[in-house]
C-alpha cells in the first residue's frame, strides 16, 4: 500500500525524456503516447533496467533510483525494486505449469513450497483460471495466458505494478474481459499502477488520471474524462477523435467572433473578444456539409458509423454512409464545411 | 480425396544426398559385414577389451562431468558478455574443434608436463605428474569435448534471450535462482544434446590422448587407443580390433538413443 513518485529525466542525443508523476495506492495512472514518446525508455528506469540521466524514483520511503548532479547515488537492482511487469507478451514460463508460473514469486521470497502453492491457487481462482492450474502454457489460449502472467505478477506482491500494453495482441472481446480483470485486482490489492498504452480505450477504461507523453515531454495530463474531452495537444485530439485547429480570433462581417485556421478554415467561436490566438476542438460528426469554408479532401477512410474524411487544414469530417453516397467524394473534391457554435469549445492561447 | 503437396527437392539433389548418406553409413555396414559374429562375443569380452571399456567410459563420463560443471557457466558469461574480449574468448573456446587433435596433445604437454608451463610448479610444489595418467586421459577428452558443450549451450542461451529473466527479476528472483529455475531449464535441449555430444567425443578421443597420456592398458588405453594398437597387430589381430570397434559403435548408438529418450516432449 504503497505510491510511487518518479522524476525522470533520460537525455539520449537528441531526444530527452522528462516526466515527472506519481501514482497512488490502487490508482491506474495510464501513460499515454505515440511510439517514440519515450514510454518504452520510462518503464525501463521504473523497472531499473535503465539508469537515467537524473531523476529518482521512490516506492513508499524506499528509494530505488536517484540520480543527482550525475552522480549515481541509488540503483537499486530489478529483483530488489518490487516493482511488477505486465506487458504484451505474457512471457509465461513455457516449462511451467500455471500454477508453478504464479508460485514462482513466492517461491523465491522464501516461502514454503505449500504454502507459495496455495497462494497461487487463490490468485488463479481470483483472475477466474481456477480449474486450469495444472495446465502448462501451450496449452492456455493467449488470453489465458495473460491472466497467469498478471496473477504472476501480483502475488509476488508488488509495490508497483507496470503495465505495458498488456491488452495489445488480445482480440476485443478478451481484451475488454481482462481490462475488468485488471481492475478489480488493482483496486482490491491497493497497488498503484502505471499503465503504458496509446491505446485511448485503455486511458478511458481503466485510469484514473492520465499523463500525455510527447517527444518525451508531458504535454497534458490529468482526468481522462477531462483530458480527452478538452484536449490541448494535437496528439491527445487525435487519440480522442476530435478535430483541433488552432489559429486567431477575428471578427467577421456579421460582427461575431470566429477563429481563422491554416488553409481557410473558419470556425465560429461566439461572441469572443477578437485579436488573440486561440485552440478550438470540435467532433467531427459535428462539422456540416455544405456551407461555410471550401476546403479539399485529402483522403477518406472507412468510419466507425459511415465515412471519415480528411480534408484540407488537417479537420476531420465524419459523414453518414447515405450522405457520403451523395456528395460524389473522392480525393481532391472540393466541399463548403461548417461547425455549429454549440460543438466548439475554444481555448485562448498566450 | 486430397494430397498435400510438400516443397519437393529439385531432382538433381537426390544423386549427391544419397552419395552422402551412402559415405556416411557403409563403412559402419561394412564393418558389420567384416564382423566375424561367431567370436564376437569372446573377442570383447577379454579382459583387455573390457578394460578398455570401462576406462573409456569412466574417463567420458568423468570428462563429461568437468565440461559440464566449467563449461555451462563459460556458455552462460560467453552468451552475456559484450564487446570485443568476449568475441575473442569465443573464438579461443572454438580453437579445440578446428585444431588437429595431435597438436593438442602436444600443446597439453607443454603446458601440464614436467617441464611443462604449470606441470614444472605442480611438480616442484606437489609432486604431482599428470601426463601418462587416467587424469590425462580425462584432461585430455575435456580438451576437445569442451566445446561442443559451450557452443551448443550458448547457442541455446542466445536463442532463448533474456526475457524470461527479466520477468523472474521483476518477481522477485535473484540471479542464481533465476540462473537455476528459468535460464538453464529453458536451454534443456540445448544442454542434452551439448552433453550427448560431448560425451561422444570425448569417447572417441584419440590423438591428444594417445600424445598427452600416452597408451598404457588399464590405465591410459582407451577403446580408440585399444583398437590403434589391435589394428597395428600390436600382440592382438585385426579381429580384436573390428570387435572393439563395433563395440564402440554400440556404445555410440547407445547414448544417442539414451539422450532421445531422456529429452521428453516439452509443452509446446
Amino acid at each position: 500500500m504503497t505510491s510511487l513518485h518518479a522524476e525522470v529525466v533520460v537525455r539520449r542525443d537528441a531526444f530527452t525524456l522528462d516526466v515527472t508523476f506519481a501514482s497512488h495506492p490502487g490508482e491506474i495512472v495510464a501513460i499515454l503516447g505515440p511510439n517514440g514518446a519515450g514510454k518504452s525508455t520510462l518503464l525501463a528506469v521504473l523497472a531499473g533496467h535503465l539508469v537515467p540521466s537524473y531523476g529518482v524514483v521512490r516506492v513508499g520511503d524506499r528509494t530505488l533510483t536517484a540520480v543527482r548532479d550525475d552522480r549515481v547515488e541509488t540503483a537499486v537492482r530489478p529483483e530488489r525494486r518490487s516493482i511488477g511487469l505486465l506487458g504484451q507478451d505474457s512471457l509465461v514460463f513455457p516449462h511451467l505449469s500455471a500454477r508453478e508460473n504464479v508460485a514462482f514469486g513466492p517461491r523465491a521470497a522464501g516461502v514454503p513450497a505449500a504454502q507459495a502453492r496455495r497462494v497461487a491457487d487463490e490468485w488463479l481462482t481470483a483472475v477466474g483460471l481456477g480449474e486450469l492450474t495444472d495446465r502448462h502454457p501451450g496449452a492456455l489460449s493467449g488470453g489465458q495466458r495473460q491472466r497467469v502472467a498478471l496473477a504472476r505478477a501480483l502475488a509476488a506482491e508488488p509495490a508497483v505494478l507496470l503495465l505495458d500494453e498488456p491488452f495489445a495482441q488480445l482480440d476485443v472481446r478478451t481484451a475488454a474481459e481482462l481490462r475488468d480483470v485488471v481492475r478489480t485486482q488493482v483496486r482490491r490489492t491497493r497497488t498503484a499502477t502505471v499503465l503504458v498504452t496509446h491505446d485511448v480505450l485503455d486511458a478511458v477504461t481503466l485510469a484514473d488520471r492520465v499523463v500525455v507523453l510527447h517527444d518525451g515531454q508531458v504535454v497534458e495530463q490529468g482526468r481522462p474524462l477531462d483530458v480527452l474531452s478538452d484536449p490541448v495537444h494535437p496528439f491527445t485530439a487525435a487519440l480522442a477523435g476530435v478535430n483541433l485547429v488552432v489559429g486567431r480570433l477575428a471578427t467577421q462581417p456579421d460582427g461575431s467572433t470566429a477563429l481563422q485556421g491554416p488553409d481557410g478554415v473558419l470556425v465560429p467561436c461566439g461572441a469572443r473578444e477578437p485579436g488573440g490566438r486561440a485552440q478550438v476542438t470540435f467532433p467531427p460528426g459535428a462539422v456540416v456539409v455544405g456551407d461555410g469554408w471550401p476546403a479539399r479532401v485529402i483522403d477518406l477512410e472507412p468510419g466507425t458509423t459511415g465515412v471519415r474524411v480528411r480534408t484540407s487544414g488537417d479537420v476531420l469530417v465524419d459523414l453518414p454512409p447515405a450522405q457520403a453516397a451523395a456528395l460524389d467524394l473522392h480525393v481532391g473534391a472540393e466541399l463548403l464545411l461548417s461547425v455549429p457554435t454549440e460543438h466548439v469549445r475554444v481555448r485562448p492561447l498566450a | 480425396m486430397t494430397r498435400e503437396h510438400p516443397v519437393g527437392v529439385p531432382g538433381l539433389l537426390w544423386l549427391p544426398a544419397a552419395l552422402a548418406a551412402g559415405l556416411l553409413v557403409m563403412p559402419v555396414v561394412a564393418l558389420l559385414v567384416r564382423a566375424d559374429w561367431a567370436s564376437l562375443p569372446a573377442d570383447i569380452t577379454t579382459p583387455a577389451a573390457l578394460d578398455a571399456l570401462w576406462l573409456s567410459l569412466s574417463t567420458s563420463a568423468v570428462a563429461t562431468g568437468v565440461c559440464l560443471v566449467l563449461g555451462v557457466p563459460l556458455a552462460v558469461v560467453l552468451a552475456r558478455a559484450h564487446g570485443w574480449p568476449a568475441d575473442v574468448l569465443r573464438a579461443l573456446v572454438t580453437l579445440p574443434l578446428v585444431l588437429p587433435p595431435t597438436v593438442g596433445g602436444i600443446a597439453l604437454l607443454y603446458l601440464l608436463g614436467r617441464r611443462g608451463l604449470l606441470g614444472q610448479s605442480l611438480d616442484a610444489w606437489f609432486g604431482i605428474t599428470i601426463p601418462f595418467t587416467t587424469a590425462a586421459v580425462v584432461i585430455a577428452q575435456a580438451f576437445v569435448a569442451m566445446p561442443f558443450l559451450v557452443l551448443s549451450v550458448e547457442g541455446s542461451l542466445r536463442t532463448a534471450g533474456t526475457r524470461f529473466d527479466v520477468v523472474a527479476a521483476s518477481l522477485g528472483a535473484g540471479r542464481w535462482t533465476v540462473l537455476r529455475r528459468i535460464t538453464l531449464p529453458l536451454v534443456r535441449p540445448g544442454l542434452v544434446s551439448g552433453t550427448v555430444l560431448c560425451f561422444a567425443r570425448a569417447l572417441g578421443e584419440f590423438g591428444a590422448t594417445a600424445l598427452f597420456a600416452g597408451n598404457s592398458p588399464g590405465v591410459t588405453q582407451t577403446m580408440p587407443l585399444a583398437i590403434y594398437s589391435a589394428f597395428n597387430g600390436a600382440g592382438v589381430t585385426q579381429e580384436t580390433a573390428v570387435a572393439l570397434s563395433l563395440l564402440l559403435v554400440f556404445a555410440a548408438v547407445a547414448v544417442l538413443l539414451a539422450a532421445r529418450a531422456w529429452r521428453p516432449g516439452r509443452p509446446a
